[in-house]
């Protein structure tokens, strides 16, 4: 079981949605988040302050998906997030341990 | 112009010089327009503190301190109203020891009842003087509560509450006192009648030195000629230059010059904005102290003012800093509201809209370049909006009142028509009344501020301060969500 964890930007999140809908992936978590790579913050200016902001919204997604999905995953939001601009967003993979369904208790893959 | 002036003026003169004649001053009389429009007028202006600067205010500071602003300005409104009945409108509104402040023969309000009459700027005509001590009651407030804006975000309530009881009693209510304190028309008017009346040289004498008395009867910088239609110095140079101060001997807020100190809210401080532009027409058109013409001349001046300001403003942003703004448009119009402030009820139309061109120029230079290079941390630009404002008002206003300029000139009681213009005796008066206000305010809050430093410390603990006034002064938070 992996967690496919992406930063996109964020009005792309309906389009990645989509695609992962397509691919049969139901369950998505998503996070308001800030932060920079290689895209360039703004500047704001408030009167005299001029304040460099190097933050930017963006969302972060998660998906727990069986290890056998993984690259048809990654291959969806990637087809989706992208623009081809600057500040798209990364993707990373990580090993889950353990998962469980509350409701049911179903463990690991049956509670994907 | 004149005509109605005369039928203004002149009618209620006419009638005052008749019933004079005889041996008792006949009341001026009290109509229920003029009521009405006082009492609402003041309304207004408490409108402009609470909510309309609360939440101009409120929004251009972070989040942790909105309600340490909102409750700063609140309380500044209650206690300044509290100390002006009890003995703020006397030191201010009566004849006092000297030209610098009046006494307390009012004290506690004493002494004024429902019927009680306070002079307007017309012979004849009264208004209730209750009316009159609320309308000028929420003036002092609001100029208190100027000054705020200068030392938000990093000083403890505690200092607050003790610095705006001092700083009414001692820099507020004198400078009202000097600038807006005299006799009034029915006095000066009903002493020059007499004295043309005297027939033989012993009673002209006589006459002559109970006008005198009369003349004398005044604040220090109304007697040197300086007009404040509505408060360009007492309000705005005297808040403006009390709050600068105040930013220096308070200190920088914790991060100044490093951290993001964007507005929390600019649509909280938009609203704000606009209800000091409704508000506000209370302040300049009330302060004609008659629902008459030359309260009409204040409302019109005060729209066309602000307006061009804020344009003013807006595209002097746009030009240099290479985007329009809202916090730049409004700031404009709060600036062109201060200066057009002393110039309303003097000014006319195309001089208030240059006077507001002008002004949005100016104050923007101040708020961005000149700030800039001193690095001065006034948090929400009460020096630049508001002294720098007050000085290009009170300057102007001695232009403007020119009646070759369109403006009402200036009208003396004594001999009951317009007094002939002379700008160099007009802008000295007008130097005096803003270098003296400079003066009095500045060196007299900083010794305000250093005396509440001493009794209970201006600052809170750096940890304090960054975990914000909210929480740290007030134990509650402004949003839960």
């Amino acid at each position: 079981m992996k967690i496919v964890m992406a930063i996109i930007k964020p009005f792309k999140l309906e389009e990645v949605r989509d695609a992962l809908t397509g691919i049969g992936v139901h369950g998505l978590t998503v996070t308001e988040v800030k932060g920079y790579g290689r895209q360039k913050g703004h500047t704001e200016i408030y009167r005299g302050a001029e304040y460099a902001v190097n933050f930017l919204p963006k969302l972060k997604i998660e998906v727990a998906v069986a290890t056998d999905q993984v690259p048809r995953v990654i291959g969806a939001i990637t087809g989706a997030a992208k623009t081809g601009q600057i500040g798209d967003g990364k993707i990373f993979v990580y090993s889950i341990d353990q998962a469980v369904r509350i409701r049911t208790g179903e463990t690991d893959a049956d509670a994907l | 112009m004149t005509k109605n002036y005369w039928l203004r003026v002149g009618i209620p003169a006419f009638v005052a010089a008749m019933l004079a004649a005889g041996p008792a001053l006949a009341d001026p009389t009290i109509n229920k327009g003029d009521t009405t429009w006082m009492m609402t007028a003041t309304v207004l202006v408490l409108c402009m503190t609470i909510p309309g600067l609360a939440l101009f205010y409120g929004g251009l500071v972070r989040s942790k301190n909105m309600l340490s602003m909102l409750l700063q300005v609140f309380y500044t409104e209650c206690i300044v109203l509290l100390i002006w009945v009890l003995y703020g409108y006397s030191l201010t509104f009566t004849g006092g020891p000297n030209d610098f402040i009046g006494g307390f023969s009012k004290a506690f309000l004493s002494g004024i009842s429902p019927d009680t009459p306070a002079a307007t700027f017309t012979v004849g005509a009264a208004i209730p003087e209750g009316v009159y001590v609320m309308f000028q009651m929420t003036f002092a407030a609001i100029t208190a509560a100027l000054i705020l804006g200068s030392v938000a975000e990093r000083t403890k309530f505690a200092a607050i509450a003790l610095f705006m009881p001092l700083w009414i009693t001692f820099i507020y209510f004198p400078i009202a006192h000097m600038v807006w304190y005299w006799s009034g028309p029915d006095a000066i008017d009903a002493a020059a009648k007499a004295l043309a009346a005297a027939a033989d040289p012993t009673a002209k004498a006589k006459a002559q030195e109970a006008l005198d008395a009369v003349l004398a009867d005044g604040g220090y910088l109304y007697k040197a000629g300086a007009i404040d239609f509505a408060g360009g110095s007492v309000v705005h140079i005297n808040s403006g230059i009390a709050g600068f101060v105040g930013c220096l001997i308070v200190g920088k807020r914790i991060g100044f010059g490093r951290d993001v100190m964007a507005p929390h809210s600019l649509v909280m401080s938009f609203i704000g904005a606009c209800l000091l532009w409704f508000g506000w027409f209370g302040f300049n058109a009330g302060s004609n102290l008659e629902a008459a013409g030359g309260a009409v001349v204040a409302f019109l001046n005060t729209f066309i003012a602000t307006a061009a300001c804020a344009m003013s403003w807006m595209f002097v942003e746009w030009i240099v800093k290479g985007k329009p703004t809202v916090l730049g448009a409004i700031s404009g119009a709060v600036a062109g509201l201060v200066a057009v402030t002393p110039a309303s009820g003097f000014s006319g139309s195309m001089g208030s809209l240059v006077l507001g061109l002008v002004a949005g120029v100016i104050c923007f230079f101040f708020c961005t370049t000149v700030k800039n290079i001193f690095k001065y941390d006034d948090a929400l630009d009460v020096f630049g909006v508001h002294c720098i404002g007050g000085i290009v008002g009170a300057l102007g206003t001695g232009i403007l009142v020119n009646p070759d300029l369109g403006g009402t000139g200036i009208f003396d009681y004594t001999i009951n028509k317009v007094a002939d213009y002379d700008m160099t005796t007009q802008m000295i008066a007008q130097g005096k009344d803003v270098i003296i206000t400079l003066l009095w305010s500045g060196i007299g809050s900083a010794i305000l501020w250093k005396i509440v430093d001493i009794i209970v410390g201006l600052r809170p603990s750096p940890d304090r301060e960054r975990e914000g006034l909210d929480v740290s002064d007030h134990g509650e938070r402004a949003y839960n969500m």
